[in-house]
């Protein structure tokens, strides 16, 4: 692999499993005065599926894109964040990552499959292209290498769907070529931004059933952007929430459940209908996400908490609370800090 | 009781592209094929389905937007579709609709009491300029809103607030019934149960019947009273949500409970159990629908089509040859292990969001390492 510039660094981490590293990720757009992304920090393990999640607009995608390298560099200014793929170091605020790392060492899909397969280009060509871009080799190896990716998938007659459009494809169907295509490099780390939430439950179970089989088969680590709970708690094996941009508490994915220390997660844990607590009004989180502009001081969740004090008007650190399960609340646990009466 | 029953609708079919010249070359859409339903006053009635298999073509049936190709739709027993002038303007007072997309379906350039005040014009015409300014604030205070809202317009508003505006609207004419397709759907878990609890206190303190078309599972167990699942065009298991949930007798159901990613499950309990999509409703699979992804198919079930049919109760219905053989019950998702300490937390965090008075015994963080 070239050693550009970007390359800054090669002594190898402690951490020998991480095959991804981001350290205090700030970022915000042009004409903003407020960071979008505000010192955002994630670990992935080989193997391993980390959940990224929180509602619309907390940052999620933005974040993605920039570890990709994705975001505008005319409008996204990055002012801190250090990447660590394997062994390889980058410091985000000069440089992205190197082309030839993406799509290739590290891969991406979205929630809409339309955003990366081209409409005017069969199936087969344009997975075909991912792969003669990065592996070389002739033409007929990577039509038949995008016809074993087709099969791994899952998809029926693939020699067939080779030499179809994207538009001849359902949903779920365009969903699993696009996994296909990001997948025919073997990257050993995956970014899956709301893969699913385009698509019907049974679709989703199968698309979910698929990322994990792959997990499994290819020991990738894999970064899943979502908003709902119940896919965390389905593929998960540890889970970052966001909100307003900051991580405010992760760790290993049923210690986050079953003991979850932020109000904010709380909240969302609540507010959720359940199917086994049917009935009844639902706990809510008060109010709406302020605007980016409108962001408090300290930490960011404070104008909807109801255990919000003026020390909250300092940012709170995310600290860990038992191994590996980190929350940032100046007043966690709760029940030690806080008493409610009716 | 028959009288019990404020919204019926009886072997509904509504094909697209079936009307002969041009349009006959094109494959007829069997969007809602024979479903028939019953929506009894007060109750909370859901429709469940996935994408495309007719539960917004259904709902435009009910509403009278769309014209059956055959069947009947009845409200508050009598048949609406050859409703025309003061009668179709009291239906459409009677029977309102509150969209999905809170972003599209209000006008821009009107000020949140027009777009509020605009059915009172309609169907209260002989109210004075004050009068349908107090009643608007009425409304806006009925959905959680504030009366000086009145002069903002929708851009100003977020989704969540954005689908208030679209409940007070909804609500102007004093319904006795209000359609929702996917009334919360566009919107965040902590906002969507805002509006979950607003509709739900709606309903019960405004005696609203309400028909919620949802693909959210757990939002349908948690709002509705009774549900109907339909699987490409047509019905095919109805009853109680809590016996349906509990007891699902179409494969279909069950595919569909089982498909749900949820807190507290094992991983294992929600395999896809179901293969392939939905085919198309241009091309129908004959006999029954479901058969090219049903695991129980027989041959019978390529042939033959079900009829919905009183299964479990009368009321609990089902449509599948073979459903009292079938081994279909639902891995419900078991409960989060949670220990003591976090179920107090909840339980804090709950308090303290329905109005209770914090305390802080301590001012200061302890130090964590
Ligand atoms: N005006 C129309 N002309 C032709 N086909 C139509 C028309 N309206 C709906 N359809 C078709 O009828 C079928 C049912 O559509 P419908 O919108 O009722 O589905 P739905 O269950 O509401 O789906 P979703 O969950 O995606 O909203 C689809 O195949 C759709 O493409
Ligand atoms: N290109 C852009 N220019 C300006 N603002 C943007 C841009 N992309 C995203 N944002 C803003 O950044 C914030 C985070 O967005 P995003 O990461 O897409 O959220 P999500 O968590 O839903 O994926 C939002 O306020 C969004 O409006
Ligand atoms: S730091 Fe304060 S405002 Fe933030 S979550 Fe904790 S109690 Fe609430
Ligand atoms: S009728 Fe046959 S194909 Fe249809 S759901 Fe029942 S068993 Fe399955
Ligand atoms: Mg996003
Ligand atoms: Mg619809």
């Amino acid at each position: 692999m070239d050693t550009s510039g970007a390359v800054i660094d090669r002594t190898d981490q402690s951490g020998l499993d991480d095959v991804l590293v981001l350290k205090d990720l700030v970022l915000r757009f042009r004409g903003q005065e407020n960071d979008v992304v505000d010192g955002v920090s994630l670990t992935v393990r080989k193997g391993e599926v980390l959940c990224v999640v929180g509602e619309s607009g907390c940052g999620k995608s933005v974040t993605a894109m920039a570890l990709m390298g994705l975001l505008p560099k005319e409008s996204a200014r990055i002012s801190s964040g250090n990447l660590t793929i394997g062994v390889d170091h980058f410091d985000l605020s000069k440089d992205a990552l190197p082309n030839e790392m993406r799509g290739n060492t590290v891969a991406m899909i979205f929630q809409e499959p339309m955003t990366s397969l081209n409409p005017a280009f069969r199936i087969g060509d344009q997975i075909g292209e991912a792969v003669l871009r990065h592996r070389g080799g002739t033409r007929a190896e990577a039509l038949a290498r995008a016809e074993e990716m087709l099969t791994r998938v899952g998809i029926a007659n693939p020699s067939q769907r080779l030499h179809e459009y994207p538009h001849q494809l359902s949903g779920g169907m365009r969903q699993r070529v696009m996994i296909a295509m990001a997948l025919a490099n073997d990257p050993s780390i995956l970014i899956a931004d709301e893969p699913t939430t385009a698509l019907d439950v049974t679709i989703q179970a199968q698309i979910l059933d698929l990322i994990r089989d792959l997990r499994d088969e290819t020991g990738m680590g894999t970064i899943m952007i979502t908003h709902d709970l119940g896919v965390v708690a389905e593929i998960a094996d540890s889970v970052a929430v966001m909100y307003g941009g900051q991580v405010v508490e992760q760790g290993p994915v049923a210690e986050v459940f079953n003991n979850p220390q932020h109000p904010y997660t709380i909240g969302l844990m609540s507010a959720m209908p359940r199917l086994d607590q049917p009935g009844g009004r639902l706990a809510i989180v008060p109010g709406t996400v302020p605007t980016i502009a409108n962001m408090p001081e300290g930490c960011r969740f404070r104008s909807r908490c109801a255990f919000a004090t003026p020390t909250c008007a300092s940012r709170p650190a995310l600290a860990d609370i038992a191994d590996g399960h980190a929350v940032a609340c100046h007043y966690a646990p709760l029940e030690d800090h806080v008493a409610v009466s009716a | 009781m028959k009288n019990d029953v404020i919204l019926e609708a009886v072997d509904v079919v509504k094909h697209f592209g079936d009307g002969g010249g041009w349009l006959s070359r094109s494959p007829v859409v069997q969007a809602v094929d024979g479903v028939s339903l019953q929506v009894r006053r007060g109750e909370t009635f859901a429709i469940v389905g996935e994408s495309g298999c007719g539960k917004s073509t259904l709902a435009r049936l009910l509403l009278r937007l769309l014209t059956p190709t055959s069947g009947k739709v009845m409200f508050d027993g009598h048949e609406i579709s050859g409703t025309k002038g003061a009668a179709l303007k009291k239906l459409r007072g009677d029977m309102q609709f509150i969209f999905q997309d809170p972003f599209s379906s209000l006008n821009p350039r009107m000020t949140i009491g027009k777009l509020v005040g605009e059915p009172l014009e309609v169907h209260a015409p002989d109210l004075s300029a004050q009068e349908r300014r107090d009643k608007v604030a009425e409304l806006l205070r009925k959905v959680g809103l504030r009366p000086e809202h009145a002069g903002r317009y929708p851009h100003e508003f977020s989704g969540g607030q954005r689908q208030r505006i679209g409940i007070a609207r909804a609500l102007a004419s004093g319904p006795k019934l209000v359609i929702g397709d996917e009334p919360v759907s566009a919107l965040d878990v902590s906002v969507q149960a805002q509006v979950i609890n607003l509709l739900g206190d709606l309903s019960r303190d405004l005696g609203l019947t309400l028909v919620i078309i949802a693909h959210d599972l757990g939002v349908i167990r948690h709002m509705s009273d009774r549900v109907a699942v339909m699987y490409l065009g047509r019905i095919v298991e109805s009853g109680p949500t809590a016996e349906v949930y509990a007891k699902p007798r179409h494969p279909y159901t069950q595919a569909l409970l089982a498909s749900i990613p949820s807190m507290g499950g094992k991983p294992e309990d929600h395999k896809a159990n179901v293969l392939g999509e939905m085919p198309s409703p241009s091309a129908p699979p004959p006999g029954c629908r479901f058969h090219t992804r049903c695991p129980f198919a027989q041959a019978k079930c390529k042939t033959d089509t079900p009829v919905l049919s009183a299964a479990e109760s009368d009321d609990h219905r089902v449509a599948c040859h073979f459903w009292d053989t079938l081994d279909t019950s639902a891995p419900l998702a078991a409960t989060t292990q949670q220990s003591k300490a976090a179920e107090a937390r909840f339980a804090l965090y709950r308090a303290a969001t329905e109005g209770g008075t914090v305390t802080h015994k301590t001012q200061q963080t302890t130090e964590r390492t």
